[in-house]
């Protein structure tokens, strides 16, 4: 028996260091990827695909192309990280409002009909998109909102709130009721429960939720597409970049163009990350 | 802004679930004080909650039942007048039942969904398994992992298309110069390739299996963070007693760890179909859906907006839907997710 237990327990060592090996570099290699093809010129590329870069050989000329506007002889990228952003940032503004009062509705109060109401949330985070989008890819043209930005941002609103008001409701729950009760007593209303001893105290969730809700809004590709694509001055950098997939621009831009959207939300994640650590750990210390 | 036509509808239910507030309190003044406390808790819930009920029901509720109709009408996107008319017709799914590629693709989606599902969970549960015990390093191993599932998807299968490209892709080119393979393989553009393995020649399909293997990279990491958090709430107790009693590590993990993690696992199964099933991103931006990876949701954008053809987009749409709901409801039968939602 205990030899039994040395083996599996070398085997499975093995195994696991072998297993997070090949895991990290399937994670970690193509960003890598993606960035030195980004610096190379293409030339380059080609002749010696699988090279590491001399640093002689790097420039920023991919980049340059890729930001540059069509008349600078570029893609004009740049012009969409400003849709891009209104797109998440409206998203993340609207949905936190919309999920905090949702949610403390759905731990603190009882209300008729709530059950309902938390079941039917969990149903519509798994309906499926595409069938949405048709439906309202007629109303929107319809209405001639196609193209518009807002249209985006609504759609973008309903498709994270239910899983927002989730993700707040866990940890509502985690903070104390008394608190609040006390404050009523002292003669604060529900507005002032909720802006006062609720927010504050739920700004490690609330950070999360924002990041969940920037990144859908920032990465999503299927409803700009749809709603969009006629509108080339409201296109988002997603759809900006794989339009430019189909008209065979070479790899080095593209790559370019893949680390600028990719960027943003990778700095927000890994700054996010250690942000909702600290702020569960102090939470933790004092009890 | 955005919801003219329904808007009145909108704000017709929207008054009756919120009226109650600022109007009528106003008028009573004094009175509002007199509500017990239970009846203006749950006036507050209501005003509070219905925000999201209201977005919930236009963008997605609404829409819904709005397919359901549109999948029986001729519609099609250049006369979106008939929007109102009301003659139902079945054509639409006589078309899209009657389409000669049909079988093809419900067995493309089936494979993608399961196979995506699969790996994706199993995958997810190995990494989770790995970094259980503490170690340096484990946390930024952590953050790593999470990295493909944060980045954008079109970077991401930009990035896939770029290495496996035929010409310069660093696989192929590995492949070829170091592996010793006969020419290129197109990951992404070969329906088939056909395998040699100890003499017996097999055809892989092998676009389906690159997106599939995109898609479990791509999301393995969700059921990674699942089963993680699960894994460290386990008690550590039962493990310890069982390997006192002398189970073996595979033993503790087979009768000790691997029960405890069957409801989670079965949600995140669940879960990952339903997405596997209805995703549309991936494919679409890997392969366009072309060299058999044509899954149903690439499909009913084609009937969309190659076709336009809204109403055999809605009828596709629909009975992808009912396929969903019955792998809900299947679910929800034996009570999986009710255990797990209360987590």
């Amino acid at each position: 028996m205990a030899s039994r237990e040395v083996v599996e327990t070398r085997v499975l060592g093995v195994a696991r260091v072998l297993w997070l090996t090949v895991v990290l570099i399937a994670c970690v290699l193509p960003l890598l990827y993606m960035l030195l093809l980004s610096v190379r010129p293409l030339q380059a590329v080609l002749q010696d695909p699988l090279g590491v870069p001399s640093p002689s050989e790097l420039n920023l000329e991919a980049y340059r192309r890729v930001v540059a506007s069509p008349e600078d002889g570029g893609y004009g990228l740049l012009s969409f990280f400003g849709n891009s952003l209104i797109v998440a940032v409206g998203s993340v503004v609207l949905t936190v409002v919309f999920s905090v009062l949702g949610a403390y509705a759905a731990t603190r109060l009882r209300f008729p009909g709530k059950n309902v109401i938390n079941i039917s949330f969990f149903a519509c985070y798994m309906f499926p998109g595409i069938v949405m989008a048709i439906p309202l890819f007629v109303l929107f043209s319809r209405l001639g909102l196609r193209g518009e930005l807002p249209a985006l941002i609504i759609i973008y609103l309903a498709s994270t709130v239910p899983v927002s008001v989730y993700m707040l409701r866990n940890y509502f729950r985690s903070i104390p009721r008394a608190l609040e009760d006390a404050a009523m007593v002292d003669g604060c209303n529900r507005a002032q429960v909720i802006v006062r001893i609720v927010l504050p105290l739920a700004m490690p969730s609330i950070a999360a939720t924002s990041l969940y809700v920037f990144m859908i809004a920032w990465n999503e590709y299927l409803f700009a597409l749809l709603f969009l694509l006629e509108s080339r001055d409201n296109w988002t950098v997603s759809l900006g970049l794989a339009q430019l997939d189909d008209i065979s621009v070479s790899a080095t831009v593209l790559m370019a163009g893949s680390v600028l959207l990719t960027l943003p939300v990778i700095a927000l994640f890994f700054a996010a990350e250690r942000l909702l650590v600290e702020g569960l750990t102090a939470g933790a210390e004092k009890g | 802004m955005t919801s003219g036509p329904i808007a009145p509808s909108a704000a017709g239910t929207g008054t009756t679930g919120t009226s109650a507030g600022p109007g009528s309190g106003g008028r009573r003044g004094r009175r509002g004080g007199r509500l017990s406390l239970r009846a203006r808790e749950s006036r507050a819930g209501l005003v509070l909650v219905s925000p999201t009920v209201l977005i919930v029901l236009l963008v997605v509720v609404l829409p819904f039942l709005w397919t359901i109709v549109m999948s029986f009408q001729r519609l099609r996107l250049i006369d979106l007048q008939n929007v109102f008319d009301i003659t139902l017709t079945l054509r639409n799914f006589e078309t899209v039942l009657g389409s000669a590629d049909l079988w093809e693709m419900v067995r493309t989606t089936l494979v993608y969904s399961i196979g995506g599902t699969v790996l994706s969970v199993g995958a997810g549960l190995a990494t989770a398994l790995a970094l259980r015990q503490r170690f340096p390093g484990r946390m930024i191993i952590r953050a790593f992992v999470l990295v493909p599932y944060v980045i954008p998807v079109v970077s991401a299968a930009l990035v896939w298309r770029t290495l496996l490209n035929p010409q310069f892709g660093p696989v192929n080119v590995f492949g070829v110069d170091v592996l010793g393979w006969d020419q290129p393989i197109g990951f992404l553009s070969e329906r088939f390739h056909r395998v040699e393995l100890f003499g017996v020649g097999v055809d892989v399909p092998i676009a389906l299996l690159t997106v599939i293997v995109f898609e479990a990279w791509k999301t393995f990491p969700l059921a990674f963070l699942f089963i993680l958090a699960r894994l460290q709430g386990l008690p550590r107790d039962l493990e310890e007693a069982a390997r006192v009693d002398g189970a073996t590590p595979l033993q503790r993990f087979r009768y000790i760890i691997a029960p405890q993690l069957s409801g989670v696992i079965a949600l995140l199964v669940l879960l990952r179909f339903i997405w596997t099933f209805q995703n549309f991103n991936d494919v679409y931006l890997l392969t366009r859906g072309a060299a058999g990876t044509e899954v149903v949701a690439v499909q009913v954008y084609n009937y969309l907006v190659s076709r336009n053809d809204v109403g055999g987009a809605a009828a596709l749409g629909l009975l992808m839907s009912v396929v969903l709901i019955i792998a809900f409801a299947v679910y929800y039968r034996f009570g999986v997710l009710k255990q797990e939602a209360e987590v």
